[in-house]
């Protein structure tokens, strides 16, 4: 389809601006743009109609049905989004006095309370805009409070083969080495490993519970213990906390600090990519050491990013917790578990999950064995699920897991659409041996076929050239 | 459910988790509430907020007139609920709009290549700090002309990388070019300044780039994506890196967030450039695609040796910015930024025809100027907020004002007037 470039006629626009009431100034020369940039030049319904087409070459979890593995792409309710489009949030100035704004100051203080009080901490900043950006912050309060106490020496931060790549990125942001410890084979901490590289070098250890594969470490308090007693601090990474909302909290489990997505587990939509919001809770004795605005809050403290935060985010988050309240909290969680391990009850028999255990919010399936069958791969399932209306699940993650699927269906999810998702995986499962060479060349009925990445990556092509 | 996986109470799932982590007693949180209370309950929040008619203050969140289709193009579903575009065959509509929002910028900035976005404009001077280093160059120099928070996220960054950093001060209102010089050296990796400044005025970037340049140095610009309507930009100031906080691109103020951090660059640093990129390519049956590309620069490749760890960004308002952008077109652009400017200027000139109001520093500036008071600002801010006017900010170097779009020349006047009564009034005490 065409590009907004190629929409519209040049000499079209609307008519958006008053004409000048006062007098016009002109820009010296020297300071001045020598070409006018190239951008669209289209009627209002060249727009919308563009946008529509847009619209219809992508998949929101509206579309359909989104199991894709840690990013928890439940429903987002519309109510969320209304709340945040009030004047009386959108038209507030991050620097307007205290005084006008204090129903702004409210809904941060409030959200900070409620996400306490579900992770089990003292004390949170709004400010950190996604998971990654949140997981940068907790490792600097881990590094401030080392510093702090003169404590120069930790280096290292432990991080599980089994963990995001953002967890090792963001160790590296904050000047750690990063050391990665093998998982046992459940696909939970090695505990004997982790004995080993624990010493006095040891800054912390990033931990997502339950982790990658699905699984609650049942060793989590010898874990924090542990970092503790080598004089570490534990970090959550709060990925996957739509498994245990009202059940259990990193705090009580000994985490010192923690990062939410309210993008995931908070029902914010993720935008095609974000705006996300990931705020971090900690402990009181490591709260003088969370970010501030150098501007809104005048002190010298650390800074992530610009003002507050993603404000109109955590807007959507608080209606979310605030329509849900304590008990609905829980539920959430209970049946985001309930519907995972339906479904992989469901599909088990054909398709083989990693551990077989009881799971938590998410499962992996391992295709290793069936693709040494078959020859279909995990990505030739992903991509045939495509034909099918579903979003495919995250796909060789965690590492650890060869030729790895892993599902997250969600609480809003209702049975037969599991029941539906379930069947269709069955179908695959059979198509993959009566005829693979369809599934490899899946999908057939999308807008593009495989995508040539090779070719992208060698010779960019990253902007529209006039 | 529970029946078919053999279990008769939810508690079975959780059997892993030891009893003693496991919560006793429930969250203390409220009880859930319908749509309507809770509709009633955030409308009471917002109603505490004070909405001002007119808002004459910037700093780094700008007040611009945003066209009334704007807003429905990143509320469609499909934009707003779908995750970042893995599944490319499943993402097409998102990756062509970044693909065009890329372009936007690199046709705003004048550089080569974009990448999909960063989380604010802070955000992407650090990531610019970052992506500037290498092993023998790691020292940041930013100005003090630039926005504090920028300034303060920066030093945050470097000081997580431990990697040193340094302020360059300002003179009159501006960079120091001769403090500049005295502090660029060997290892220098960037200097980073905004365009217009903090204090609204514009430096001067081509001396600063021939400087920085001479030193071996990058030259980070971080830039007012309005005022690329009408100025010279970061490419032919000679920046190799240009970002900049793109809110004023159709993006409310939303008391801070979210905005959106915009990245440029040429492409000798392209594969030095952090976060998402979509780059075009066919597929089998030559179709043109979309594929998000160049990721062996990212975390989930290079895990600890990546540069940046930023995986979600803005995409969202990356989608706003490129609607606005597609509805005003490079003349509405223009004319945004010559408006703002303009107003700018008389307002200016209004308030210092007050006896005792005097421009703070000489020089060329855009839509902010700083002004000194013969009075305590706080009583000028006072009687503008009666009047439902959000008035320039207080500052350590006088009252920040900016003017957009959006106030007439009416209410400018009325502003100037209010000034000059309680200028008159106080002195008078």
């Amino acid at each position: 389809m065409k590009l907004v470039f190629e929409v519209g006629k040049e000499g079209r626009g609307m008519s958006i601006l008053p004409p000048l009431d006062v007098p016009e100034y002109e820009l010296s020369p020297e300071l001045s743009r020598k070409e006018a940039p190239h951008l669209p030049a289209t009627s209002e319904i060249d727009v919308s109609r563009h946008y529509s087409a847009l619209c219809r070459r992508a998949h929101g979890v509206n579309n359909g049905f989104y199991p894709l593995g840690s990013c928890t792409m439940k429903y987002n309710p519309r109510i969320d989004e209304e709340m945040a489009s009030l004047d009386g949030f959108t038209h507030i100035h991050p620097l307007a006095p205290a005084e006008a704004a204090l129903g702004c100051h409210e809904v941060m203080s409030l959200a900070k309370r409620y996400l306490c009080e579900i992770t089990g901490m003292d004390n949170m900043t709004l400010q950190p805009a996604a998971g990654a950006h949140g997981e940068f912050t907790g490792l600097l309060l881990i590094k401030s409070y080392h510093i702090s106490r003169g404590d120069l020496n930790r280096t290292k931060i432990i991080v599980p083969d089994s963990a995001h790549g953002t967890n090792p990125a963001s160790a590296a942001m904050c000047g750690y080495t990063v050391v990665t410890t093998p998982s046992d084979e459940n696909g939970c901490v090695d505990i004997e490993a982790l004995k080993k590289v624990l010493g006095s070098d040891v800054a912390g250890l990033m931990l997502t519970n339950p982790n990658t594969v699905g699984l609650f470490d049942p060793n989590i308090l010898t874990i924090t213990r542990l970092v503790h007693e080598a004089g570490g601090l534990v970090y959550y990474d709060g990925a996957n906390l739509n498994a245990i909302m009202g059940m259990a909290r990193p705090g009580d489990m000994g985490f010192d600090c923690v990062h939410i997505n309210l993008h995931k587990t908070f029902a914010t939509p993720h935008g095609g990519g974000g705006p996300g919001s990931g705020p971090v809770g900690c402990k009181a004795f490591l709260a003088p050491f969370l970010p501030k605005s150098a501007l809104c809050e005048y002190q010298s403290a650390p800074q992530v990013r610009g003002f507050y935060g993603n404000f109109l985010v955590v807007v959507k988050a608080l209606t979310y917790i605030m329509t849900l309240g304590s008990k609905g909290i829980r539920e959430a969680s209970e049946n985001a578990v309930l519907n995972a391990n339906y479904l992989m009850q469901r599909i088990k028999g054909t398709f083989t999950p990693a551990f077989d255990h009881v799971c938590m919010h998410e499962f992996v399936l391992c295709l290793d064995e069936f693709k040494k069958e078959t020859g279909v791969s995990a990505l030739d399932v992903a991509k045939s699920l495509i034909d099918n209306g579903i979003h495919p699940p995250t796909m060789y993650f965690p590492l650890i897991v060869h030729e790895a699927l892993m599902f997250e269906p969600t609480e809003t999810e209702s049975k037969e659409v599991l029941d539906e998702a379930a069947d269709v995986m069955r179908e695959l499962y059979k198509k993959a041996f009566e005829d693979p060479e369809y599934m490899r060349n899946a999908p057939h009925n999308a807008v593009i076929g495989r995508p040539d990445e090779v070719l992208a990556a060698r010779k960019p092509v990253v902007r529209y050239t006039f | 459910m529970l029946a078919a996986l053999g279990m008769t109470s939810t508690a079975e799932l959780y059997r892993d988790i030891p009893d003693e982590v496991l919560l006793k007693t429930p969250l203390n949180l409220p009880d859930g509430m319908s749509e309507m209370e809770v509709r009633a309950a955030m409308q009471a929040l917002a109603d505490k907020n004070k909405n001002y008619k007119t808002i004459l203050r910037g700093a780094g969140a700008y007040d611009h007139y945003i066209p009334s289709i704007v807003k429905y193009i990143p509320a469609k579903e499909e934009f707003l609920t779908s995750y970042t575009p893995y599944q490319a065959e499943m993402s097409q509509g998102i990756l062509q709009s970044i693909f065009e929002y890329q372009t936007m910028i690199c046709e705003l900035t004048g550089m080569d290549v974009s990448n999909a976005s960063v989380y604010d404009g802070a955000c992407a001077a650090a990531e610019a700090a970052a992506m500037c280093r290498d092993r023998k160059r790691n020292i940041t120099l930013i100005s003090e002309s630039a926005h504090p928070d920028v300034i303060n996220t920066v030093k945050t960054y470097c000081y997580g990388a431990n990697m040193p950093f340094a302020i360059v001060p300002m003179k009159d209102g501006k960079t120091d070019i001769d403090a500049l010089k005295g502090m660029l050296n060997g290892q220098t990796a960037s200097f980073y300044i905004q365009q217009p400044n903090f204090c609204g005025l514009f430096e001067d970037a081509e001396v600063i780039a021939e400087t920085v340049h001479e030193a071996g140095a990058m030259f980070v610009m971080g830039v007012n994506p309005i005022a690329l309507g009408i100025m010279k930009t970061p490419r032919d100031c000679g920046a190799d890196v240009a970002v900049g906080e793109g809110q004023p691109l159709g993006i409310p103020l939303s008391f801070g967030g979210p905005y959106i951090g915009f990245m440029s660059t040429t492409d000798k640093n392209m594969r030095k450039l952090p976060g998402r990129i979509v780059g075009q390519t066919a597929d089998h049956e030559g179709r043109t695609a979309y594929v998000l590309t160049l990721q062996a620069r990212e975390q989930h490749i290079r895990r600890e040796k990546a540069s940046s760890n930023i995986c979600s960004n803005e995409a969202l308002c990356a989608l706003t910015v490129s609607a606005y952008l597609s509805v005003m077109g490079s003349e509405g652009i223009k004319k945004v930024a010559v408006s703002c400017m303009s107003k700018a200027h008389y307002l200016a000139d209004k308030l210092t025809k007050i006896p005792g109001v005097r421009l703070a520093h000489k020089g060329e500036f855009f839509h902010e100027f700083l002004t000194t008071m013969p009075v305590c600002s706080c009583k000028v801010m006072e009687a503008l907020d009666k009047e439902g006017i959000l008035g320039g900010l207080p500052t350590d170097y006088g009252v920040l004002w900016c003017v957009t779009e959006k106030t007439s020349r009416a209410m400018l006047d009325r502003t100037a007037k209010i000034v000059k009564e309680v200028c008159e009034n106080e002195a008078c005490v």
